[in-house]
């Protein structure tokens, strides 16, 4: 082909429009010989006429191949609760990680456990209390037993969590031999194992912890937490004699958290007795630390990092701090699906990092938590993706 | 695991003249903000104008290429980029071009009605920590079974609203119909199946403009499309591997989306290296449910795509409520990882305090910051807002880690010059650091500290009720 008709060709394929009356005459000069080339070129009228014309006509077909890689680590499976055989009076108990692979990588494995949901329970009413979750529990607020059966029977909880609010210094400063009373009583009205939560202070904390867990010796309870200014020492021995887990709050802070699971466990705690609490940050109030540091966690810990190889607790409860959960404000929309929506989208910016433990707040909140928890966990899916009409949603009237 | 782009790297790719024409001082501080995703290769202009950096500029464009390419869809200024991401996890480095959000409309209402959903999308916004968050594209779905219809409605919202568009059709002919209206204005063709492709395809290469390719569960022809597209020379496309969330299905999605991202990052797979599309709008086509319980589903079920890798939703719930935690989980998901953002401790002033003010202190927690200061102003009342380090966490998070401590407050104040300043010395602490009160008095001679309400919100009530009488008796 002449270097005048390659000009030619590519001053067609340039240009958007084709006029013929503009071409007549190379047109027919060209007819004789080009025409076919000419002619597509002209049907095609497109800027990408020439790419066009070496087009790939049939669909090549590929196959996908499954991003899988290998991890060196695993994450401890944690027992919660003992039954009598067990040397504990719990008549179900509840297993928590054991992950192989980040969280929800079903195509290198399913979950082995599915993640918990345990609901708040306070052994004093506490203040504030936000309005839509104060009407969920607005008739058992004084009772700790009822507030758990609750929470048990009628909201569908895994577990509890006990918040001995009033062993506060600042607050009540109830000695441990009188918090025990609502522990008691809360393990007699469930017969499912349960979180105990102290007040925060670490002095106190210790004190209250070393009584309870060796009053319910062998129930292998949960103690949340173990913070770096406790006595680490002492703390990782009493849990341990009396058989307990024990939870280990770190705040956003990676080294934090090697820092504690390394003192614990040299103290003598069990790594499968260990559950991480990196500090869960309410939605828009610092959640995005949490996030990152919960999946460097996992990550690390699947890498070979022994010290972050433990179940992650997240306390989603934290979300009722954001306003925008429960202020009213009437362009925000209604506090009572803004507030439990907010607690859920705090609980599962944790669920996709790797928590496995939640704590939280409102019912309606923990019910979908725990749906999503069941659907991401169920080691086969029972739908066929085939059969939902997915590209419906283009024409679906709503 | 992902290769994260290294300024020397950059840099080798650089004329390395420090000729400063991009606003840097030198070619090495251009290529770490490039490596940082800060600023983009093409702000090097005589890398893309002088034909002697020709080699180079073709090895900077490799180079600088994120593993999952950033697509434009609009035209300036109202362009949206989505994807242009290195990274799986957003520890190892900020991520950018937050995922847009698209609001659906249909084609067969009238013109009124759509103006009036279209605008009010369009001028949907949200404050939040000094940023307006908003929504950033129009789905329109072909409802109709008219192309002329479809191609009506797209020219309505292209003269009304100012929004980039994804006209959604699989239906060659209303495409092309739409196109020859808004085909300049490049929305995003959604959608190119194993069924249609030839002619969308062609579509997009005809108009320029991008194109999402649909294959709902089947990965395998997904992979096929965009290579047989990629050698066609048609590289702006957005991959939908389809949104199921009904049953157990979810578990899936959220399986197909991580290993499409993984492939891309961690095994460079580039015939997957685009960006992911996600429509929660599919909760609407579920008989099941009313329509509250749609609503929250759309609304998480969008947060959970976005956390995992979705760079565009189509969204058809329009409730402030609905949307809140999206907008906001996307501004907490979309900063740098590295630095929380904080305000600088120190003292402000609010109103004009004079020497008889009170005095209200908090953390240096960027929102905090803005939360009280605003509460204090609507208040009414001239004050000054102590901001202690609180290493850039919450009130409450700081107080529970002891990184705000009584003697960080003490600290604060006295370094301040308030002390000497004042006459009358009244300390307002938040709620949530009430425990610290008892210290921080020993800790502040002559000082009268109260302890504030757990939120700000409550400043203005408790100015009213306790502050303004502890101030006259002080």
């Amino acid at each position: 082909m002449s270097k005048e008709l390659l000009d030619l060709l590519k001053l067609l394929d340039q240009a958007s429009e084709l006029e013929l009356h503009d071409v007549t005459i190379e047109a027919e000069e060209l007819a004789i010989e080009f025409l076919p080339v000419v002619m597509q070129t002209m049907a095609v009228t497109a800027p990408e006429a020439a790419a066009a014309l070496k087009k790939v006509i049939e669909l090549k077909m590929e196959k996908f191949e499954p991003p899988v890689i290998k991890y060196s680590g695993s994450i401890p499976e944690v027992q919660i609760g003992a039954t009598r055989a067990e040397g504990g009076t719990r008549g179900k108990v509840i297993k928590i990680g054991g992950e192989t692979c980040p969280p929800f990588y079903r195509f290198e494995s399913p979950p082995k456990n599915r993640p918990i949901i345990a609901l708040d329970v306070f052994d004093q009413p506490i203040v504030p209390l936000a309005g839509p979750v104060k009407s969920a529990y607005k008739d058992v607020l004084e009772d700790p037993a009822e507030w758990a059966k609750k929470a048990i029977q009628v909201y569908g909880a895994d577990l509890v969590s006990l918040h001995l609010v009033s062993t506060d210094p600042t607050l009540k400063d109830t000695p441990p031999q009188e918090a025990a009373k609502a522990v008691e009583r809360v393990l007699q009205a469930v017969d499912i194992p349960i979180i105990i939560g102290g007040s925060g202070n670490p002095q106190k904390d210790l004190q209250v912890f070393q009584y309870l867990a060796e009053m319910t010796a062998g129930e292998r309870l949960v103690f949340a937490s173990a913070t770096i200014d406790m006595d680490l020492d002492a703390i990782a021995k009493v849990i341990s004699k009396y058989g307990h887990n024990l939870v280990a709050l770190a705040f956003m802070d990676i080294n934090q958290a090697k820092e504690l699971s390394r003192k614990l466990t040299e103290a003598g705690l069990p790594k499968d007795h260990l559950i991480l609490d990196p500090t869960t940050g309410a939605l828009g109030y610092g959640i995005e630390y949490s996030f990152s540091v919960m999946e460097r966690i996992r990550l690390s810990g699947l890498m070979g990092d022994e010290t972050l190889q433990a179940p992650l607790s997240c306390a989603a409860t934290n979300a009722w701090a954001a306003r925008e959960a429960w202020m009213k404000v009437d362009e925000w929309g209604p506090r009572e699906y803004r507030g439990p929506l907010w607690e859920t989208t705090t609980a599962i910016v944790g669920l996709l990092a790797g928590a496995d433990m939640f704590m939280m707040m409102h019912p309606l909140a923990a019910k979908i938590v725990k749906g999503l928890a069941e659907i991401l966990s169920k080691p086969k899916l029972d739908t066929k993706l085939e059969e939902i009409d997915y590209s419906d949603w283009v024409s679906m009237r709503v | 695991m992902p290769k994260i782009l290294r300024p020397l790297e950059v840099y080798g790719v650089l004329p390395q003249t420090n000729c400063g024409e991009c606003g840097e001082s030198t070619c090495m501080a251009f290529a770490a903000k490039v490596a940082d995703g800060v600023v983009e290769i093409t702000q090097c202009r005589p890398l893309f104008k002088d034909p002697k950096y020709k080699s180079k500029l073709q090895k900077a464009l490799e180079v600088t290429r994120p593993p999952v390419k950033a697509v434009t869809i609009g035209t300036p200024p109202y362009q949206v980029i989505v994807g242009g991401k290195r990274v799986m996890y957003r520890h190892e480095l900020t991520y950018h071009n937050p995922t847009a959000i698209a609001i659906d409309v249909m084609d067969d209402v009238d013109a009124d009605p759509l103006i009036k959903r279209a605008k009010a999308i369009e001028s949907y916004t949200f404050e939040r920590i000094g940023q307006q968050l908003r929504l950033n594209l129009i789905a329109l779905r072909y409802v109709s079974g008219n192309p002329e219809k479809f191609a009506k409605a797209a020219d309505v919202l292209s003269k009304n609203v100012s929004l980039p568009l994804i006209l959604c059709s699989y239906s060659p002919d209303a495409m092309e119909e739409a196109l020859t209206v808004v085909g300049d204005k490049r929305p995003l063709i959604y959608a190119a199946t194993r069924n249609n492709w030839k002619e969308m395809l062609d579509l997009a290469s005809k108009y320029k403009c991008p194109i999402a390719i649909s294959s709902p569960g089947d990965l395998n022809t997904l992979k096929s499309l965009a290579s047989t597209f990629i050698s066609t020379g048609i590289e702006d496309i957005v991959l939908d591997p389809g949104t199921f969330v009904r049953g157990d299905s979810l578990a899936e999605t959220i399986n197909i989306f991580t290993m499409l991202r993984r492939a891309a990052i961690e095994k460079e797979d580039k015939s997957v290296g685009f960006p992911l599309m996600a429509v929660p709008a599919v909760v609407w086509m579920d008989p099941e449910g009313d329509e509250v319980e749609k609503k929250m589903k759309e609304s998480y079920v969008a947060s959970i795509m976005m956390t995992r890798y979705a760079d565009l939703l189509v969204m058809h719930s329009f409730d402030p409520w609905v949307l809140m935690p999206l907008l906001v989980w996307r501004q907490n998901i979309y900063t740098d990882p590295r630095v929380p953002p904080s305000v600088k401790p120190g003292v402000y002033e609010i109103g004009k305090p004079t020497d008889v003010s009170p005095v209200f202190a908090t953390g240096n927690f960027a929102l905090t910051y803005f939360l009280v200061r605003g509460d204090i102003e609507n208040a009414k009342i001239d004050a000054y807002l102590v901001v202690a380090d609180s290493e850039g966490l919450s009130v409450e998070s700081s107080v529970a880690g002891r990184r705000l401590t009584a003697d960080k407050f003490a600290e604060a104040i006295k370094s301040s010059g308030l002390n000497q300043k004042l006459k009358k010395k009244v300390l307002v602490i938040p709620g949530r650091a009430a425990r610290l009160s008892g210290e921080l008095e020993e800790l502040l001679s002559g000082w009268k500290v109260l302890v504030g309400p757990r939120d700000s919100s409550a400043i203005p009530e408790f100015v009213e009720k306790v502050l303004k009488k502890e101030m006259e008796s002080a």
